[in-house]
């Protein structure tokens, strides 16, 4: 447990765990809570450690100069990260607390037995509570990292599903979101967006400005940046449609409109080998060699995955106050210590003038809207000083803005032996950023990171992504495969001259990467007559990986004897970054006269390590599985040279009510093993699982997402 | 600004603004009822959905003003007596949501189909929230809360 990162810099125990007033302990995390249910997470882990009922455990919203700097909320790595720092701080706290009762009460530490916070010694009648021996007071001691922890078998709240913290506030409407905060004197604001990212503003009609004004809304102008603020919600609504009217834009050369996935393989690139471990190294690519000459099979194809979006429900927001020099920024930033950095960057503030509160709002799924957002917020107040800001993002301003999910080509060779084993492997993944988070020390210029820089003055150049060399980071996530391939061909390309602004979407590269090389290991399987789960198994070394494998065979065999007429099943494989969860999913399709594609049955296998929460894992598989099998069904983001036209929810269609499968969860038993976070680790297995399953159903390789009715159409007529 | 009747909750309320204004500002702002949520403005994605006269209906384009002498009910006039209604009951049970944006237009959705039909089949119950998105992918949740309601006999 050695080097714990969020424990390196915040050893003090008290910066994470307060033994508060009116019997209550509050539990600090940096980690922010996204739908993902991290909060009920943490608080069972410190349930747990301290003996304390789960109730009286609160986790606090994050700001900064409060609460620890843990980075971003991304990866799937909160139960790695705070989930073990919160539990080495839980244990170190309840051995603090059983030496202050041990002297308290004048007894030995052994003879002491705590029942939800209340310590009694067996060698007395006497008692004490961690609320009394506290009293306010801090434990000013360090966490300890080598500190005992619980052992797997005394666990009587990990591994049992709490009701969800905050889910009585959900059902009952009382959750408060970002969108709904509500503070004396607070304006609502809203944004006049250019037609694109390459337009600026011309002209703006003066006396349309002044009748704005007469009307009690504030204009709010820098450069191309254009908002309106007003006290009421609906007039500045209005507002931002009359002052859109009084906008005239230069639209320049507009957005480019090439062949996609032809601009994807042609365009300019940077090109680096992917080695064993995942990482790109700067080197020149290999060539493509011709086939081994001992290969009875080789097949090659090309998977293509559109532009996506995270199409959160609620679109972005942030409320700001700019006063005496200092200013609040209330965000649903998944980073507010990196957000902080940028901000101040971009505003020439000193970082300690800014103050950072997480406030939570719809999912995000990503790098959406949040950051841009805060910091158009923040543009806003500073130009109305004294008073809150709330903006709020538009449903046009979020599908057009919002940096979305890269399209992606994934292009495969794969040969086989006379037996049906890969005795040669290449893949190559061309695609844009998935790196577009505004973090210091990520770039040279952070801040170019949010939208607006661009359009106030001086306007900031839309920044040139470089290419993140880490394993299994952006593009090249996932594409090292985990299956024993004799000295793989990986090539990760970065690709210039793309269209659309992009940035990270859960999984980033490894949807594309997993969906592709699992697709093409069923055309290999079937190209060597082998069954599936029986070809992925032959070449799986890893225990875990083959358990799940086999769990989900064995499952699926069950389930579906008798399956009816005319559906198909496929499966799919991987373990998240090739060191998080490992998850199989199946997928039971039908593809129907409208050659749409019916999602019937589904199943996950997950081995997440140790289980703290099962219904919110569950909850995060199950709900990755639909988004997922929505990316690949329904969605691409569409453009002209205009500007972006997915603009709202008829234009950018995702999944409904009506394609909704059965889905069956199987959690692996791993207690006392490292947490491998798991909310990421489903996406990819889902989309090759949906192709495998529609090949199986119709005969149809579908090749590019989505697989939509015209996707079925153009397949049957090849 | 006019003045704008409304029955809300069981309350008669009202309230001085732009006549145009849409229901759901006068409910989130006048009112202080922030259960429904502001996420397409739109009509198309239900997360601003209140029962008007025992209807699922959408509060996001409609001018308040044209709810005068309705019954108005949002997720926060469900529940009874302090005792969550029986669909909240099942959402909680079932935890059927993730981040909960769309949850409280679920909630009502699915009050209002159950008050329709007690027994609604598949597609009736996909017919009836087709207008209501979700993104987490809470869907299979929400459907078992609805089982769970139709055993019940909620």
């Amino acid at each position: 447990m050695a080097g714990h990162p969020s424990i390196a810099k915040h050893p003090n125990l008290d910066e994470w765990i307060e033994i508060a007033a009116g019997g209550r302990i509050i539990v600090h995390t940096g980690k922010v809570e996204l739908g993902q249910r991290i909060y009920t997470a943490l608080a069972i882990i410190a349930a747990e450690e301290l003996d304390v009922d789960y109730e009286r455990i609160e986790v606090r919203r994050a700001e900064t100069g409060v609460d620890p700097n843990e980075g971003m909320t991304t990866g799937s790595m909160s139960m790695q990260h705070s989930g073990t720092a919160i539990r080495l701080a839980g244990a170190t706290a309840r051995r603090r607390l059983m030496e202050l009762a041990a002297e308290r009460l004048d007894v030995a530490v052994d003879s002491l037995e705590v029942e939800d916070g209340l310590v009694q010694s067996r060698d007395s009648n006497q008692s004490v509570t961690y609320w009394d021996l506290m009293a306010g007071k801090r434990f000013g001691i360090a966490v300890d990292e080598a500190v005992d922890i619980k052992p797997p078998e005394a666990h009587t709240r990990v591994g049992r599903t709490a009701t969800p913290k905050g889910m009585a506030e959900i059902v009952t409407g009382r959750m408060t979101y970002l969108h709904d905060l509500a503070m004396p004197g607070l304006m609502h604001a809203r944004l006049v967006r250019p037609p694109h990212y390459f337009a600026r503003l011309k002209g703006l009609d003066a006396a349309a400005v002044e009748r704005l004004s007469v009307d009690g809304v504030t204009v709010v102008r820098e450069g191309s940046f254009l908002a309106v603020a007003a006290a009421d919600e609906y007039a500045a609504v209005k507002a931002a449609e009359r002052l859109k009217a009084a906008a005239a834009w230069e639209e320049g050369d507009g957005l480019a409109t090439p062949e996609l996935f032809e601009a994807l393989t042609a365009n300019e690139r940077l090109s680096f080998p992917v080695a064993a471990g995942g990482a790109p190294v700067d080197e020149a690519v290999p060539e493509l060699a011709p086939p081994p000459e001992d290969a009875a099979v080789t097949l090659s194809a090309s998977y293509e995955k559109p532009y996506i979006m995270h199409g959160s429900m609620g679109p972005s927001a942030g409320c700001a106050l700019a006063e005496d020099g200092r200013l609040t920024v209330w965000t649903h930033s998944q980073g507010i210590y990196a957000l902080r950095g940028a901000l101040a960057r971009a505003l020439e503030m000193d970082e300690a003038a800014l103050h950072l509160v997480f406030t939570p709002a719809a999912g995000c799924y990503g790098h959406n809207g949040a950051d841009d957002a805060a910091f158009e917020a923040a543009l806003i107040a500073r130009a109305i000083p004294g008073v809150p800001i709330l903006l709020k993002w538009t449903r046009d301003d979020e599908h057009a803005w919002e940096p979305y999910g890269s399209a992606t080509v994934c292009a495969l060779r794969g040969s086989l032996d006379g037996d049906g084993n890969i005795i040669d492997w290449s893949h190559e993944s061309y695609g844009d950023t998935f790196m577009g988070r505004p973090v210091p020390g990520r770039y040279d210029l952070p801040e170019s990171r949010l939208v607006s820089t661009h359009f106030r003055e001086p306007a900031l150049d839309w920044p040139v992504a470089e290419p993140a060399m880490g394993a299994h980071i952006g593009i090249h996530r996932n594409l090292e495969p985990l299956y024993a391939i004799p000295r793989p061909r990986l090539v990760k390309n970065l690709v210039r001259g793309l269209p659309l602004r992009t940035s990270a979407l859960r999984s980033l590269g490894a949807f594309g990467n997993v969906a592709a090389l699992e697709s093409f290991m069923d055309e290999l399987a079937a190209a060597a007559g082998i069954d599936p789960v029986e070809f992925r198994l032959r070449h799986l070394d890893d225990e875990r990986a083959r358990d799940v494998v086999e769990t989900l065979g064995a499952r699926m065999a069950a389930d579906r004897a008798g399956a009816e007429e005319g559906r198909g099943a496929g499966i799919a494989f991987a373990r998240y970054k090739n060191v998080a969860a490992y998850c199989a999913v199946g997928i039971e399709v039908a593809v129907t006269d409208e050659a749409t594609v019916r999602l019937h049955r589904a199943w996950i296998v997950a081995d997440a390590g140790e289980v703290v929460d099962p219904g919110g894992l569950t909850a995060q598989l199950e709900g990755g599985l639909i988004q997922a099998a929505s990316w690949t069904l329904y969605e691409q983001v569409s453009w002209n040279g205009g500007g972006i036209t997915s603009r709202d929810w008829e234009s950018y269609p995702i999944i409904r009510f009506d394609n909704i499968p059965e889905v069956e969860t199987v959690l692996m038993e791993r207690p006392g093993l490292p947490f491998l976070g798991a909310g990421e680790t489903v996406a990819g297995p889902t989309g090759g699982a949906i192709a495998n399953a529609i090949f199986a159903a119709s005969g149809l390789r579908l090749r590019r997402m989505p697989f939509d009715a015209d996707a079925i159409r153009k397949a049957a007529l090849q | 600004m006019t003045a704008i009747r409304l029955q809300v909750n069981g309350t008669a309320q009202e309230i001085e603004a732009d006549p145009d204004t849409p229901l759901i500002f006068v409910l989130r702002n006048h009112l202080g009822l922030t259960g429904p949520k502001l996420g397409c403005g739109q009509e198309q994605c239900g997360a601003c959905v209140v029962l008007v006269d025992g209807v699922a209906t959408n509060t996001c384009v409609r001018a308040a003003s044209e709810f005068a002498g309705a019954e108005i009910v949002t997720i926060e006039g469900l529940a009874e007596n302090g005792a969550l209604s029986p669909v909240q009951q099942a959402f909680l049970a079932e935890g059927a949501a993730q981040c909960g944006y769309c949850t409280s237009g679920m909630i009502i959705a699915v009050t209002a189909l159950l008050r329709r039909d007690p027994k609604p089949g598949a597609a009736e119950i996909a017919e009836a929230l087709h207008d209501n998105l979700c993104r987490c992918g809470s869907h299979r949740r929400v459907l078992a809360a609805i089982d769970r309601l139709i055993e019940e006999g909620a």
